[in-house]
């Protein structure tokens, strides 16, 4: 072949074997999002148009959707809580990320390790929280002044809570990568440090804020695990489509509440992705990294909002831990671990705890491989660019598809009577599955940078020493790229372990997962063993990501040498 | 259909065979089981009757007697359950209309009140035991709010317990929709719809499940949950400050039951089950928690239950309540499910 190669003049490059293999993984990778995610989410649709027998009805149930107030009373409360949610989410996370960025504060590592607490527990548990804190037995409810918690204040409350880790590491990215030589010429000007803060920090991360707001407002408006905790009557669409299905089985209707909440969340989605576009643009190679000067007022003021935070944040664990461990709140404070006898309640008692592992286990072994790979083909392969800018779209979809859209349209697509694959319908594996499909985004944006590092003379050298590209991937690119594909795991097995909202529709009888024990166990009023379960999912989560950071280190020390000149 | 199509253009047949041998071994001798029995019963029932048939596995699909129904109606077509042990005995009825239920007369029915056991021959289905509603009062709380003890279901509606009522919502919860069925027998059609509109003005919250306002009352989370007697007597023996009251007017009660769905690809094992579910050894399990079951000879006092239980259960018209069933749930839902809690 060399020979006739050599003698007959190539105009196109020649597709070789190698091309063809990565193809073929290409489409095995793509086929599985398309499985996994573009019919489910086509089930779903197709659904809202049907009536109950299956035939189609047109625009019927929207109609009947938007003649009953009941329901479309949810999308302005929704609006209304995922907008104040933001609002107060963004400015404290703003402070807080200014206060780790551009201030002289002790203990900086510590303050922004405590504010990844939230990402480490289910959405339910600050919900459960303020019940204890806030409820008509609350510990501290006067505070509230004789409002109820349960409702708009609760719901904001919580989603404060849940959403703050997330903002702030986008703010402080965003703060990070601001330019001295703007602040020194601001100086040497003799602006006023108001006039400094308004016409060069404000600017200078207003793509952060942007995009913040609207990953916040995001994650609020689909967010369903504080809603259904401390909600009470306050209907939002999130629980409205839980209400629908669960509560009347009445699939039709939830389809549609669905489709209602896919279009925000699909918006913010594809406007926070125009944002992030031209962020990049931003920081110039001349810029010079601003160092904060100390100021003791100033330092001080952030230092107690620091800790402000940090008690807020803490405290709303230790309130769960504290009732997980009381006998029968209010009335007999001894302590107890009988609310960890979760056998005799719902919710499927310690199986569901050891599920839970193995999902998430399952999820990070799985999905990192599926994860890289599919974003190793993309970035690194040659050629075959429609289809691989086909894939790059289906690893984008998951971020903008709620988890409770994604678990309803699984229901529509896998217990389909006719569909081949409905044998793993309330089986382990379609809960790793939907797992790994629903926190995709995040995972393949985090391979995909870890590749764009790369030099492609790898690959070019590689191939040019004739090695098939899949001993380059093993050899070269795996080991460069292990702290990302650590972190890959990590962010999926600790998701995996807190979510319920895809979960919550598909789990079956053997399959039940502690974070859906938690809600079933509120639901059925257990509300301190709920809680029990709650912390366990944190210490679980927090150990492994303990374990994570340990391991990394060790690993950076001996892998990544070469990064240190 | 045209899901089906999409798919099969979709799918390379490479994928689905190689994702079909997984599915190939299941066992035989188990039997997926929907149930609303309380879950901390749950383990004990399967253990029980594993004493017997240790052959025999029970997968359990548990949730309240709303969602169990509206499940089992939603899968009519493509049935999941092989048997149903402990759903209310209206739910079983409407399911018996549907042609859902597989009719069979279980050894030993003969030992049954007749109360408890299908008009039909042979039955389709077979009571367990009666569970009753009752009123959860938590006595702290009625201290620190200084109001007297509600003796009757009117009683409720006066303005002394404006915001200090939660009751379950009955489209979700079978214990919600044996209140709701009983007051409208209770005070006819009319008198029963209005008794509940004064009703809902001191309604602080309709909850998901059946126990749930009797456990808050427990917690003081709100000082009066309407409830049923079981779930009483057992928070009373956890601790809980509460007095479990039987209205004056009467109570309304449902049976739980036992039937085999139709199409069960098991139907020995189903038939040993319920053979086994209308047993005495069964009938004393049920006795454990419920004071009223189906073999009336072998109940004996529970603890913590609330005298008068048995006088105080209305005659009531099950055929009655499931046929109108869905009108019922429907009407309660137009008038008062905003302040329901997200479910």
């Amino acid at each position: 072949m060399t020979e006739s190669a050599l003698r007959a003049p190539i105009v196109k490059p020649k597709v070789g074997r190698d091309d063809w293999t990565m193809r073929a993984f290409i489409g095995v990778i793509g086929l599985y999002l398309v499985i996994t995610l573009a019919f489910p989410l086509y089930a779903m649709m197709s659904k809202s148009v049907r009536d109950n027998d299956g035939a189609f009805v047109g625009l019927a149930n929207y109609i009947e959707y938007f003649a009953t107030p009941a329901l479309t009373w949810s999308i302005g409360n929704s609006l209304q809580v995922a907008t104040i949610t933001t609002l107060i989410t963004v400015t404290i996370a703003f402070t807080f990320a200014y206060a780790l960025t551009r201030s002289c504060i002790p203990l900086k590592g510590l303050f922004q390790s405590i504010t990844m607490i939230p990402i480490l527990v289910p959405s339910l548990l600050p919900g459960i929280a303020l019940v204890y804190l806030f409820g008509t037995q609350g510990l501290i409810k006067e505070l509230l002044f004789g409002y109820s918690i349960y409702g708009p204040i609760g719901i904001v409350i919580a989603e404060v809570f849940f959403t703050l880790p997330h903002a702030i590491i986008i703010l402080i990215t965003s703060l990070s990568i601001a330019d001295a030589r703007l602040y020194e010429a601001a100086v040497a000007l003799r602006t006023s440090r108001l006039r400094i803060f308004l016409t060069v920090t404000l600017p200078g991360c207003r793509y952060g804020l942007i995009s913040a707001a609207f990953v916040v407002f995001t994650l609020a408006i689909t967010d369903f695990g504080a809603p259904k905790v401390i909600g009470g009557d306050f209907n939002v669409l999130a629980t409205d489509i839980y209400k629908q299905v669960i509560g009347q089985q009445n699939f039709e209707m939830g389809a549609v509440v669905s489709v209602v909440l896919l279009i925000p969340a699909v918006l913010a989605f594809a406007i926070d992705r125009v944002v992030q576009r031209r962020q990049v643009a931003l920081l110039s190679s001349r810029a010079v990294t601003l160092e904060p000067r100390p100021n003791r007022g100033f330092d001080a003021a952030m230092l107690g909002f620091c800790v402000l935070v940090s008690v807020f944040l803490i405290g709303m664990l230790g309130v769960c831990q504290f009732a997980a461990l009381v006998k029968f709140y209010p009335y007999d404070l001894s302590l107890s671990l009988k609310n960890y006898n979760f056998d005799v309640m719902d919710g499927g008692g310690w199986s569901s705890y050891w599920n839970s592992i193995r999902m998430a286990t399952y999820t990070a072994g799985f999905g990192t491989v599926v994860v890289f790979s599919g974003a190793y083909l993309v970035e690194k392969g040659r050629g075959f660019r429609a289809g691989r800018t086909l894939f790059q779209l289906l690893a984008m979809m998951p971020m903008a598809v709620p988890g409770l859209v994604l678990g309803l349209a699984y229901i529509f697509f896998f217990n389909h009577p006719n569909n081949p694959l409905g044998f793993l319908y309330h089986t382990m594996a379609i809960l790793v599955i939907s797992t790994i499909v629903h926190f995709y985004t995040v995972a393949h944006l985090t391979a995909v940078t870890a590749l764009k590092q790369m030099d492609p003379e790898f690959e070019a050298v590689g191939a040019s020493l004739k090695a098939p590209f899949h001993r380059t991937f093993r050899r070269v690119t795996v080991p460069v790229c292990l702290p990302a594909i650590l972190d890959i795991m990590i962010y999926l097995f600790v998701n995996a372990m807190t979510t319920v909202s895809a979960v919550v529709f598909i789990y079956g009888p053997d399959t039940n997962l502690a974070s859906v024990a938690v809600l079933n166990m509120d639901d059925a009023g257990d509300i301190a063993p709920a809680a029990a379960m709650g912390m366990m999912i944190f210490y679980t989560a927090a150990s492994v990501r303990l374990a994570h950071f340990l391991v990394s280190r060790h690993l950076k020390r001996r892998t990544q040498a070469w990064r240190i000149r | 259909m045209q899901l089906a199509t999409l798919f099969h253009r979709g799918v390379t047949t490479v994928a689905a065979a190689g994702l079909l041998a997984v599915s190939a071994a299941t066992s035989a001798a188990t039997l997926t089981v929907y149930t609303a029995v309380e879950a901390e019963d749950l383990k004990k029932y399967a253990a029980r009757f594993n004493e017997d048939h240790p052959d025999i596995e029970i997968k359990w699909v548990r949730d309240s007697t709303g969602i169990i129904t509206a499940k089992l109606l939603a899968e009519k077509n493509n049935p999941k359950a092989d048997v149903i042990w402990g759903l209310a005995a209206t739910s079983l009825l409407l399911m018996k209309s549907e042609g859902m239920l597989h009719p069979y007369q279980p050894r030993g029915i003969e030992r049954l009140d007749p109360k408890f056991v299908d008009k039909d021959d042979p039955p389709a289905w077979t009571g367990m035991d009666a569970w009753v509603a009752s009123i959860c009062v938590n006595t702290v709380e009625q201290k620190k709010h200084g109001f007297a003890t509600p003796t009757s279901w009117v009683d409720l509606t006066r303005p002394e317990y404006r915001g200090h009522v939660a009751m379950p919502n009955p489209n979700s919860s079978g214990t919600g929709f044996l209140d709701v069925s009983s007051w409208l027998q209770i005070f006819g059609e009319e008198g029963g719809w209005q008794f509940m509109d004064a009703l809902h003005e001191n309604i602080s919250h309709y909850t998901h499940s059946g126990s749930k306002p009797c456990k808050q009352a427990a917690r003081g989370e709100v000082p009066i949950g309407i409830s049923f007697a079981f779930r009483g007597a057992k928070s009373k023996a956890d601790g809980a400050p509460i007095d479990i009251i039987v209205p004056s007017e009467g109570i309304g009660w449902d049976m739980e039951a036992t039937a085999i769905v139709k199409g069960t690809e098991n139907l020995k094992a189903a038939q040993t089950l319920v053979d086994w579910s209308v047993s005495e050894k069964a009938n004393m399990m049920y006795n454990e928690g419920y004071a009223v079951v189906a073999i009336a000879e072998l109940a004996k006092p529970v603890e913590h239950f609330p005298e008068g239980i048995l006088g105080g259960m209305i005659d009531n018209d099950f055929e009655w309540a499931a046929n109108n069933r869905k009108r019922i749930l429907g009407e309660w839902q137009a008038r008062y499910d905003s302040k329901s809690e997200a479910k």
